[in-house]
């Protein structure tokens, strides 16, 4: 969970983790994080935070929001920003301790999100909580609009939802699948290249750094060299001709390419190598 | 019109590399040039559920619907092509459906899928779409996004909270601010774009564009184009080779040529000889 951190002058007042939807911060008594300074606005400034993503918005304060440094409207919170308000500093910690990357992928699931529903449940339950407090009130109240009812219960199911998908990840054994692994792998694989051996263009080279190469003369014979995280692979596009790897024709399907491979493309040969 | 012979389509689906279920559903008609992506969501097997009936349902129904009307007639209460109509019509009457058996079996409760839908008929598209299921359109050297998602995400960039760089980065791309079968109040977004011989039409589930950067999509558009089949596995793959953390889905559709509506007698006549 995401927190923030309340300093002045360098001294730490206070750890407030964002656990509500709306976090109000101001000088009156009622917001949720209370700065008894006349240089904060009465209600100054609202911290909105959906799943793990957390906004800023000046509620149009007299003396504004700063975050790092500039004054901001609205702010969409990254890791270690500053908020200032006065003398008073805010340090925004992004959600720690369990890597960002596998929750990303447990809320990879699509959702629905109903706005309204979201936000009659929102003000059911404020509107609950001071009636939970006298018994009596509570008997009296009227039953909840069902339009507020099946908005609870679309939150609760999604609360449900959020929770089997977090118990998914404990008994998953490696909550690493991030899209930068991929990434990481690109930039380790080594670079391959081809170097044309017959035609008009021999001893040209050409580097494979895109995802995929086509080579051939479209109409006549076409294939394309893809970049793979494990290495490159060759495949028929079009034609009547398939195209061959050290003499042998590859067929319809992709054919992995090793190093000092010969190609042989609508006539043109050429060498598959990796550069170190 | 029979628009086998305009259109060329291929599709393919995967369950990726992280799911065991494929919740993703896609159905094609070549004849009546209809193309419909679902990408299902809800517990067990009720995605997949709602995925299918929308892709099944929605597929038969406007085949049906079309061997008795004209898409590219007028229809005079709305001034709008009728092929707009039936398109709503169809994903209602799918959304009831869905909507129903949600409510009267427990075990389907609360599920529900986006959709894109194409229509494809006399030079033209029409699309209706719900969620973050997406078409594109590659014309030439263009490659570009026809449907806006409806998503807290777009919403947070539409009003200027997010820039389109930060929303790459940001962890709740997953939920989607309209849906097939959450509700019976829905309405899907309806546009029609007009074809041209030669453009390929993508329609992915988020599994592809979550995975994939546009640029890349649309460059394996450009060089496989000549081979859709081979394509659509290729989007699929690199899909895959990034993470492959949700379903990926694609249908593509290219337009061979033209292929305005026969009107008058003449030009059925000599529709019907081809």
């Amino acid at each position: 969970m995401a927190k923030l951190i309340l300093s002045m002058d360098g001294l730490v007042l206070k750890e407030i983790p964002l656990v509500k939807e709306r976090t109000t911060i101001g000088r009156k008594p009622h917001n949720d994080i209370q700065i008894d300074n006349l240089a904060v606005s009465g209600e100054h400034a609202v911290i909105v935070t959906i799943m793990n993503d957390s906004f800023l918005e000046d509620l149009g304060s007299t003396n504004g929001t700063m975050v790092n440094g500039s004054s901001v409207k609205k702010h969409f919170l990254q890791g270690n920003d500053v908020i200032e308000l006065g003398k008073y500093k805010l340090k925004y910690i992004a959600e720690a301790g369990q890597p960002v990357g596998a929750s990303a992928a447990d809320f990879e699931k699509t959702m629905v999100l109903r706005p309204s529903a979201m936000k009659t449940a929102a003000e059911q339950a404020r509107a609950m909580a001071p009636a939970s407090a006298t018994p009596s009130a509570e008997s009296t109240n009227p039953q909840p609009k069902p339009a507020a009812a099946e908005a609870m219960r679309a939150v609760a199911a999604q609360q449900v939802a959020s929770a089997a998908i977090s118990a998914g990840t404990a008994s998953r054994p490696e909550p690493v699948a991030t899209a930068s692994v991929p990434q990481a792998a690109k930039s380790a694989q080594p670079l391959g290249a081809i170097q044309i051996l017959s035609g008009g263009n021999a001893g040209k080279e050409l580097e494979l750094i895109k995802p995929l190469t086509t080579l051939g003369k479209p109409g006549t014979q076409v294939a394309v060299l893809t970049r793979r995280p494990h290495g490159y692979y060759i495949t028929h596009v079009e034609g009547a001709q398939y195209p061959t790897v050290n003499g042998q024709s590859i067929g319809s399907s992709p054919h992995a390419l090793k190093d000092h491979d010969v190609i042989e493309i609508a006539g043109v040969k050429m060498e598959f190598f990796l550069k170190s | 019109m029979d628009l086998r012979h305009v259109l060329e389509i291929a599709s393919s689906t995967d369950p990726g590399m992280v799911r065991s279920h494929n919740e993703d559903a896609v159905a094609t008609d070549a004849a009546h040039g209809i193309a419909v992506l679902a990408d299902g969501m809800g517990g067990y097997n009720a995605g997949e559920v709602a995925a299918g009936m929308a892709t099944t349902v929605i597929t038969a129904e406007l085949a049906r619907a079309l061997s008795d009307v004209q898409p590219y007639e007028i229809d005079p209460k709305t001034d709008r092509p009728i092929a707009e109509r039936l398109l709503r019509e169809q994903v209602l009457s799918a959304n009831a459906s869905i909507y129903q058996a949600a409510q009267s079996q427990p075990q389907y409760a609360g599920m529900g899928t986006t959709l894109v839908t194409c229509l494809f008929y006399d030079n033209r598209v029409m699309v209706a779409h719900l969620g973050d299921s997406r078409l594109y359109r590659l014309r030439g050297e263009q490659f570009e996004q026809l449907t806006r998602d409806h998503s807290l995400l777009q919403e947070q960039i539409d009003s200027g909270l997010l820039t389109a760089e930060q929303a790459k980065t940001a962890q709740h791309k997953n939920l989607v601010t309209r849906a097939l079968g959450i509700d019976l109040g829905i309405e899907p977004e309806i546009h029609e774009h007009a074809c041209k011989p030669g453009d390929i039409y993508l329609l992915c589930s988020d599994g592809l564009c979550d995975m994939v950067s546009d640029e890349d999509i649309g460059m394996a558009l450009q060089a496989l184009g000549a081979n859709l089949n081979l394509a659509a596995q290729q989007l699929i793959q690199m899909a895959n080779d990034n993470g492959g953390r949700d379903n990926v889905s694609v249908i593509l559709v290219r337009v061979l040529r033209e292929y305005p509506a026969a009107r008058g007698v003449m030009a059925k006549f000599l529709a019907w000889l081809k």
